[in-house]
């Protein structure tokens, strides 16, 4: 199982440096979990890790070779949670998760499908149309998707959002589980998920309080920050000395 | 491959159990055309004179009515962050949603053309070229729309926008599409018209989905 890295990573959001300077280190069976204030950049840096986001400085690497060099293979490598739940009203909760099985490459999609569906301890929604469900049960069909579609690292952006505490549990299991067959796991929470033996990276350490980014050559700005949810912690870091 | 047809097979089930996208367009195209003859009077050989050009434009008009969520409600729900993350090349998404656009939106527009061609009381001699433009014309709508489609993603008022850029680009196929049927219609081989055509067809289909996946890499970051 490769290692999965990044070095010296900077993001920048519209004209705001959100993270400088950033290392990470995620071996096989690894656990890193993100930690820090809103808008400190925890989406941010899955949204880099994922490949969503390029990083302005720095480099993500599987084993030391960096990502750009093979974005297939990255590709292949990575599964990634985000806040949106990419749940299709008009087709059932079976049918959404077994396209996301297929274009992972599933021999059987529609078997992957709903096993992954009884994984999460929701058999009875796989007939269910997805405007039908509860948020709950969309993030767990979102969270299936990680079953349905095997790969190596895991990116889950606030994963427990809108999940009760027993499927809390049922997922912390399914980590668990991933971790043991030597996955990885990268995720950001606000409620504790137990990840024993993970690590911890504190976002807050990367920011670069201060000046925004560059505002002499204005490269890249200008661009409105599409989170309103970051606008008020901007305004906050900023005044902090 | 069989991702390509996976993404295709999931648009075209959308469409169809949504239904409004498909029927919209071609109903749209449909009363469009009927209009002509209230507004210019019903006499034939008017009709019949701009016949060629009255249902080209109404095809464009509305093939652009249901371009703005070509990649719009993927956007939304984070299906299009997904399908960016997915093996399946971007280009090659963006190509199997034109497709799908063009299944759901170009074809009824292809067969309900030669019924208002009769309408407008178009010659007999043209039906045959006015279908044959319109099967190489609209793919290149939904190619060139897509493009729009995935750089207006995001915007305030995205589908006015998205009219405002692409029309003029939709110039040279109206220019050549109307004018095979003219052609045919005045004893004219309409040949170097339809070859016209599908050199824009050959060329929009490799650079239209590079461009538009470009597009969406920006709207996703």
């Amino acid at each position: 199982m490769p290692v999965f890295t990044g070095t010296e990573l900077t993001c920048l959001r519209g004209d705001r440096l959100v993270f400088t300077g950033l290392d990470f280190r995620i071996g096989p069976g690894g656990a890193l979990v993100l930690l820090g204030p809103n808008g400190s950049g925890k989406s941010s840096l899955l949204r880099v890790m994922a490949g969503l986001l390029k990083p302005i400085r720095g480099q993500l690497a599987w084993d030391g070779v960096p990502v750009p060099e093979d974005p297939d293979g990255h590709r292949a490598q990575v599964q990634y949670v985000g806040h949106l739940d990419a749940v299709k009203p008009v087709l059932t909760a079976a049918e959404n998760l077994a396209f996301w099985a297929a274009l992972a490459g599933a021999a059987d999609p529609a078997a992957n499908a709903l096993a992954a569906l009884d994984r999460l301890g929701v058999p009875h929604i796989a007939g269910v149309p997805g405007r039908y469900l509860s948020a709950g049960q969309k993030r767990r069909l979102n969270l299936a998707r990680l079953l349905a579609a095997p790969a190596a690292l895991w990116l889950l952006d606030e994963p427990t959002v809108a999940l009760d505490r027993a499927a809390i549990a049922l997922f912390e299991g399914l980590i668990a589980e991933h971790r043991a067959e030597g996955g990885m796991v990268v995720l950001s929470t606000h409620t504790d998920i137990a990840t024993p033996g993970g690590d911890e990276l504190h976002l807050d350490e990367f920011a670069p309080y201060g000046e925004p980014y560059a505002e002499d050559d204005g490269a890249e700005g200008g661009e409105p920050d599409t989170a309103p949810d970051l606008a008020p912690d901007t305004a906050g870091e900023r005044a902090a000395p | 491959m069989s991702r390509f047809l996976r993404l295709v097979g999931r648009d075209l089930r959308l469409a169809l159990r949504q239904g409004s996208d498909a029927t919209i367009a071609v109903m749209f195209f449909v009363l469009c055309v009927v209009l002509f003859p209230f507004g210019v009077g019903p006499e034939p050989n008017i009709l019949a004179r701009i016949a060629a050009g009255v249902i080209w434009v109404a095809a464009l008009l509305a093939s652009l009515l249901s371009l703005e969520r070509l990649f719009q409600t993927d956007y939304e729900d984070g299906s299009l962050e997904l399908l960016s993350l997915s093996p399946l090349p971007l280009e090659a998404a963006v190509l199997a949603k034109t497709l799908a656009h063009w299944l759901v939106t170009g074809v009824p527009l292809i067969v309900a053309a030669p019924l208002l061609a009769v309408l407008l009381n178009m010659d007999a001699a043209g039906f045959g070229v006015l279908v044959l433009t319109l099967a190489l014309g609209t793919p290149i709508l939904s190619l060139i729309g897509g493009i729009g489609a995935a750089l207006t993603l995001g915007a305030r008022r995205g589908g006015v926008l998205l009219s405002l850029l692409i029309l003029p680009l939709y110039i040279p196929v109206l220019i050549f599409g109307a004018g095979a049927i003219d052609a045919a219609l005045n004893g004219l081989t309409p040949r170097p018209h339809l070859l016209l055509l599908a050199c824009i067809l050959a060329g929009a289909l490799p650079l239209a989905p590079w461009a538009g996946a470009a597009a969406l890499r920006q709207a996703v970051e």
